[in-house]
């Protein structure tokens, strides 16, 4: 049986430390998310060229908490959102949404808090150096760090049903997921531009792997909440989106596939033969003509297999409802994908401003026949490149924002909102409550518990094992009615 | 080969605009062309210097 589609996105962002020799990532990326976590605390003397304009983002104090795992940078924000040091990159976990409009909106404000960072560690520098970090998934030199999503599913759900019906589902859901690349990486046969960013890297269908011998379906079982009702389907075949429609689309649509899924609702084998290598036959071939075996024999397109999965989810939502899988957004997700899978079978290129690659497709089709380059120039590699920049000057993705060319499903106020205040739907709204109300107090935060210190022994730990509960509507009453932690771990254990 | 009875959607609305004005779609397009310009034109302006070496030097570890 389907349960809430409770969802999130990690992003690993690409870091560089400039005109520092030898520079280490974990140490910029550490440099960069105290910095921001610093000035959060001293906020009120940060900008020294609008305090006017910035003042309201520094209203709230107290931003962060350890958490328990490791001795790395690590810590929660009042929006809930976990800010932390994984590998060598900057990591940002946005806090636990209920539909796809409520992610959008936390994925953005992530990017906010990364580019405020970055202003942040100015002061901590050497003048003339330069932290600059970008929202893409690959260094176009065979290296790539991951954006995860991660999906609240039933226990109950057979693994196996999970696997079968995903990896069509990874395949085919490039031609509105991808975020674009020029050429190829690691090994794979070249092309001028392909769909994906993260096509080339996976050699696996199912595994624990994400690092190594990555696999379309990661079989990672961390629940991050109880575990004889849940897993936490933990997502890596998927690119940084920096179009919003995308990022909707990509969440929105895996919210009611996994639904489908869990109430077992295929009513055909969408299986295909040789996923791994239907990846990158998909992702390199941006006319979206390359067809795909099927496992039942014959072959399709990927855009077929997607009207097929569109179909089903029409007759889902209209047997079952979409009430676990976003509620009206879900709705709006099903409108969205049919006007996209329309829009990529007649001419993929009228989603300019709301897919990714398509986006930036135009822009490097625009400079081509501008400049008269061919695809190997180098000037098209950087283009890709500082696309994905977060520096709001820098970013080519934003300057496209600015002249019109980019459809925003939210708008910036709600995103300078969202980088302190949490969702209201589910538990991250409880976490950030009391990170904003009782920041000394807080001694550990986590996805799944609390650690208050009340001020007398012992250190108070509070559970936090269903997604859902502790949501504004649960817990605004007794926050209340509670001016000290003390007061709250009282109330909350009578 | 899975069927595809949902194929034939009519396109998004705003698609099916037509200015009546004869003398328009060429207007209309010049305009675009210029106004593309001027994105490409400002785009240049902050763009990475040496795009070879600024690539070349895009070093990552990988993650996950």
């Amino acid at each position: 049986m389907a349960v809430p589609k409770v969802c999130g996105i990690e992003t690993e962002y690409g870091v560089v430390l400039r005109n520092a020799p030898d520079s280490n990532p974990v140490l910029a990326s550490s440099l960069l998310i105290n910095a921001y976590v610093e000035h959060r605390r001293i906020g009120w003397d940060f900008d020294d060229e609008s305090p006017g304009k910035d003042a309201r983002g520094f209203g709230r104090d107290g931003s962060q908490a350890p958490a328990v795992e490791t001795h790395l940078v690590n810590t929660v924000l009042t929006n809930g959102a976990r800010y932390y040091v994984d590998h060598a990159h900057p990591e940002y976990s946005t806090p636990e949404c209920s539909d796809a409009l409520e992610l959008v909106l936390a994925d953005k404000a992530g990017e906010r808090i990364l580019a405020r960072s970055m202003r942040a560690s100015e002061r901590l520098l050497d003048p003339g150096q330069e932290i600059v970090v970008y929202k893409n998934n690959s260094d176009g030199k065979g290296n790539s760090y991951g954006t995860h999503e991660n999906y609240l599913v039933d226990r109950q759900t057979p693994f196996g049903s999970l696997v079968r019906n995903l990896l069509p589902w990874f395949v085919s859901r490039q031609v509105f997921t991808g975020a674009g690349k020029v050429g190829t990486e690691n090994g794979a046969n070249p092309v001028d531009f392909q769909l994906s960013s993260r096509a080339d890297f996976f050699e696996e269908e199912v595994g624990l792997e994400t690092t190594l011998k990555r696999p379309l379906v990661n079989t990672r079982d961390e629940p991050h909440a109880d575990p004889q009702k849940y897993r936490r389907l933990h997502v890596i075949a998927g690119d940084a989106n920096l179009c919003e429609v995308a990022t909707f689309l990509k969440v929105g649509t895996m919210a009611i596939v996994l639904g489908m899924i869990e109430d077992d609702f295929f009513d055909k084998d969408l299986s295909i033969i040789g996923p791994v290598h239907a990846v990158r036959t998909v992702s390199h071939d941006p006319t979206l003509h390359a067809t795909i075996e099927l496992n039942d024999g014959g072959s399709c397109t990927a855009l077929e297999l997607q009207w097929e999965f569109l179909r089903l989810a029409q007759k889902y939502a209209d047997e079952t409802g979409l009430e676990l899988c976003g509620g009206d957004v879900g709705h709006e997700v099903l409108k969205r994908w049919e006007l996209a899978l329309t829009a990529l079978e007649r001419d993929p290129m009228t989603l300019n401003g709301q897919l990714d690659w398509v986006t930036k497709l135009a822009l490097l089709d625009a400079y081509r026949e501008r400049d008269g380059l061919s695809w190997d120039d180098p000037k098209l590699a950087l283009l890709d490149l500082q696309y994905h920049d977060v520096r709001p000057d820098r970013s080519l993705y934003e300057r496209l924002v600015r002249a019109g060319k980019v459809e925003r499903l939210v708008d910036e106020t709600a995103v300078t909102g969202a980088m302190t205040e949490p969702p209201d739907s589910t538990r991250a709204y409880f976490r950030g409550q009391c990170l904003a109300r009782w920041p000394d107090s807080v001694v550990a935060a986590n996805w799944d518990s609390l650690i208050l210190d009340v001020g007398s022994d012992p250190l108070r730990r509070i559970p936090m094992m269903e997604p859902l509960k502790g949501s504004r509507v649960h817990v605004e009453a007794l926050f209340a009615q509670c001016t000290t932690p003390a007061q709250l771990v009282d109330q909350l254990g009578s | 080969m899975p069927e595809r009875e949902q194929k034939k959607k009519p396109a998004p609305k705003e698609r099916e605009d037509v200015d009546e004005e004869a003398g328009a779609p060429a207007r209309q397009g010049e305009a675009l062309k210029e106004e593309l310009d001027d994105l490409l034109d400002e785009i240049d302006s902050v763009l990475e210097a040496n795009a070879e070496e600024f690539v070349r030097s895009y070093v990552q570890k990988g993650g996950e």
